[in-house]
């Protein structure tokens, strides 16, 4: 069944795995460009497994941030998975165990949107399908962080800079979030926030009072997020 | 410093598990979650990369030379890319490069 389960997770894989190989790559040179040699990347990718978290991971680790703050950080960027979660509730309900566990933990935005659309060849049991999809989606992303990291010790250019391609990554996301919706609310609402935040408080201790100024402005005004976007 | 990192590593993993296993745990019976957390869940990811791009342009000082004019020129170009192409990848790519060049050669 194994085979037939690959076979059939493979082919949908393959856009990720473009996708997983680039951005891994990209996380792998940043870290080994603040001093973290290639199994950092390594470890990062098989314990923490958030493409956007590792990279912030990344200034997080090179700035000897608190825990406090890093947890606080980890809580807000990936609030997200709470709604996958929420959305996979019955589509692996029937799934237990140890497989399911690691589907839990292997529930990127990738691989999310890849089990949120496809469906399990016939005779093929859905949770190995979907197993195969989360495991070779974390595959690619460990191998494109690991090579990264280990091109990163031979680079023979001035890595100066590499550090926009973080920056790159959320512009992207923004960017492209901002093209696929109507109501631009919450994006305002978060980049507003956040500047005004940085003007008060400065860079260092801007982003607790951004959060809490952000859930605070999307609560009281959700009925004018819900409203509009029911037609986007 | 390494033995910080890995406490940070450790931390970063809890939580990321917690927030990928707490629907599962909350919700994971017949109990259908609350109208304000499913909305706030469409609206937060917008709101949070918004406040992540001014996260990663923080340090940028506006007073002093070059003005941030760098980062402003990359990330006009990543979105420029972007709308143009919609290619993730380019975009990444293309706007890092610019500000390579930028900042080793140019400013």
């Amino acid at each position: 069944m194994n085979k037939k389960a690959i076979r059939a997770a493979f082919p949908l894989t393959v856009p990720v795995m473009a996708g997983y190989l680039v951005l891994g790559m990209g996380f792998g040179i940043l870290l080994q460009s603040k001093g973290y040699s290639f199994w950092w990347a390594g470890l990062m990718s098989l314990t923490i497994y958030a493409g956007s978290m590792q990279y912030v991971a990344v200034d997080l680790l090179s700035a000897g941030a608190s825990l406090l703050s890093a947890a606080l950080m980890t809580l807000i960027l990936n609030a997200r998975h709470l709604f996958y979660g929420l959305s996979m509730l019955e589509k692996y309900r029937p799934i237990h165990g140890g497989r399911k566990a690691y589907l839990i933990h292997g529930l990127t935005d990738e691989t999310y949107s890849l089990v949120c659309s496809a469906k399990p060849p016939e005779g093929v049991e859905a949770g190995v399908f979907y197993f195969w999809i989360s495991l070779l989606d974390q595959c690619y992303w460990l191998t494109g962080s690991v090579v990264g990291g280990l091109l990163g010790q031979v680079l023979p250019f001035d890595t100066t800079g590499i550090d926009f391609a973080m920056t790159a990554l959320f512009v992207v996301i923004f960017t492209e979030q901002w093209l696929t919706r109507k109501n631009h609310l919450s994006a305002i609402i978060g980049l507003g926030v956040s500047a005004v935040c940085l003007v008060l408080f400065g860079p260092d201790n801007f982003l607790i009072p951004a959060m809490a100024g952000i859930a605070l402005l999307l609560t009281v005004l959700r009925s004018h997020l819900k409203e509009k976007e029911a037609d986007a | 410093m390494n033995l910080h990192s890995l406490a940070l590593v450790a931390v970063i993993t809890a939580v990321t598990i917690l927030t990928r296993l707490l629907p599962f745990l909350l919700f994971g019976g017949k109990r259908e979650p609350p109208a304000l957390i499913l909305e706030l869940g469409r609206a937060l990811p917008c709101a949070v990369m918004g406040m992540l791009v001014v996260y990663c342009l923080r340090s940028i000082d506006l007073t002093a030379a070059p003005f941030g004019a760098p980062e402003v020129m990359a990330v006009a170009v990543c979105v420029g890319l972007h709308i143009w192409r919609r290619s993730t990848l380019l975009s990444i790519a293309g706007s890092t490069a610019l500000y390579m060049l930028l900042v080793q050669a140019v400013f």
